[in-house]
């Protein structure tokens, strides 16, 4: 059975096809409508989530099928104690394919060891989310064409930002592309992203000044401090200010800069940049949908549904 | 110091200084009941300070142990007070319950039946890593 777990469980080839399939989606939306009649996606989320969510319920409904799930743990079994390789050997009972964001990193991976229908991981705490990497990747690709070359500044909150660590992943297997990494000294990188970097002989740079390398950057990829990553509510209110993105700052950009973002954010983007034409998250948002939709055409597909 | 010789059993030689504690606990050597001997800091050429573990006794040792704890060990297997066989732990692939994962955001932390297993990430630096949240061992 094929599940989606880590972004490294597809090649840089199938990538490819699910952008290519994406873009058709896009391009076509009435040839898919109806792919996934009768098919049902459980929407497992153990942590409340808005945009994954209802980007994976907007997606199957978009092909034509239907979402059964729950999106808070405190409305599964699990709040009565069953662990997360019975719910899924239950969930496999109803639905056709499932997608799972949980609070403890390694859940989806458990649920897909146990598991009879494909599982995505929708994020699992601070360690991956693949699918915001899909995201991620179709947004590049659309606004810039290529992945090869280009210089990606990851700013903010770089050691939970599970975003981050997955799309670090995926782009090290392009070619000569350049890692800025712009965080405080207490929010960097994990050492098993660097060492992935430093493995692949790629260039990357560390600072904690965004002003200084700004000039530089073909994508500004920024993030959240996210409290609910913190154990100590008094770190996280002094780390949570560490980077606002304002026009300002924006004036020594590249012109042909683009700004992502997995959103939600809260204050580290300024609402007025949402006017500048290099701000991209809420299109970014727009393509999570339809990434998703070429996702799960993908694996019912190879799961013979 | 000298520790009687060994008619039947075990020597786990080259041991890094400080260590052989602790390949006693993870080997759970404190379940045999037959002579053991744990010799620290003893002087080696090789080493400059080595540690050595006796057994009186051939037994089973767990080798994904020996090979994650302590890799560049050998290990003598004597037999009527001959050395019969002499071999060196590799570095396993995964590590099934010898470790637990210390990450407090991991699975493992809340589903108690899962069992702790880690991958070998790195095998030059000898890295392993939760196969679950990934985080170092």
């Amino acid at each position: 059975m094929r599940h989606l777990i880590d972004i490294l469980d597809l090649t840089t080839a199938e990538i490819d096809e699910l952008i290519e399939t994406a873009n058709d989606i896009i391009q076509n939306p009435a040839a898919y409508a109806h792919k996934c009649e009768g098919k049902k996606l459980a929407a497992l989320f153990f942590e409340p989530s808005t945009r994954t969510r209802l980007s994976f319920e907007a997606a199957m409904y978009e092909l034509g099928g239907h979402v059964i799930g729950f999106s808070d743990a405190g409305n599964s079994s699990s709040a009565k104690g069953e662990s997360v390789a019975d719910t899924i050997k239950m969930i496999g009972c109803y639905a056709d394919i499932a997608a799972m964001r949980h609070f403890k990193e390694g859940a989806p991976l458990v649920a897909a060891m146990r598991s009879d229908i494909p599982v995505i991981n929708a994020g699992d705490g601070g360690h991956n989310h693949p699918t915001q990497t899909l995201t991620d990747l179709l947004t590049i690709k659309r606004e810039k064409g290529h992945f090869d070359g280009l210089t990606v500044g990851f700013c903010g909150d770089l050691k939970f930002g599970r975003t981050v660590h997955s799309l670090i992943t995926a782009l090290s297997r392009y070619e000569n592309i350049k890692f800025v990494l712009i965080s405080p000294q207490e929010l960097k990188v994990p050492s098993y992203v660097k060492d992935l970097l430093k493995d692949k002989g790629l260039t990357y740079k560390q600072t904690t000044d965004l002003d200084s390398v700004m000039p530089e950057l073909d994508i500004l990829y920024m993030t959240r401090v996210q409290r609910e990553r913190f154990f100590n509510e008094e770190e996280y209110l002094r780390l949570k200010d560490s980077y606002i993105l304002t026009p300002e700052k924006l004036k020594t950009a590249k012109e042909d800069l683009r700004i992502l973002h997995p959103l939600p954010r809260v204050n580290e983007i300024a609402v007025a940049v949402d006017d500048d034409p290099r701000a991209c998250y809420f299109r970014q948002a727009l393509n999570g949908k339809f990434i998703r939709m070429a996702l799960i055409l993908k694996l019912l597909e190879e799961a013979g549904k | 110091m000298t520790i009687d010789s060994i008619k039947n059993g075990i020597v786990i030689d080259h041991i890094p200084a400080g260590k052989a504690m602790l390949l006693y606990q993870y080997l759970k050597l404190d379940g045999l009941e037959c002579s053991v001997a744990l010799l620290k800091n003893v002087p080696s050429k090789k080493m400059g300070r080595k540690d050595i573990i006796k057994l009186d006794e051939v037994i089973d040792l767990n080798w994904d142990v020996l090979g994650y704890l302590a890799p560049d060990c050998t290990v003598n297997i004597i037999r009527e007070g001959e050395e019969v066989e002499k071999k060196r732990p590799e570095l396993p692939e995964r590590l099934v319950g010898v470790i637990a994962c210390k990450n407090p955001r991991c699975i493992t932390t809340i589903e108690q039946e899962l069992p702790h297993i880690f991958k070998l990430a790195n095998r030059q630096k000898g890295t392993y890593r939760c196969l679950y949240c990934e985080s170092k061992a």
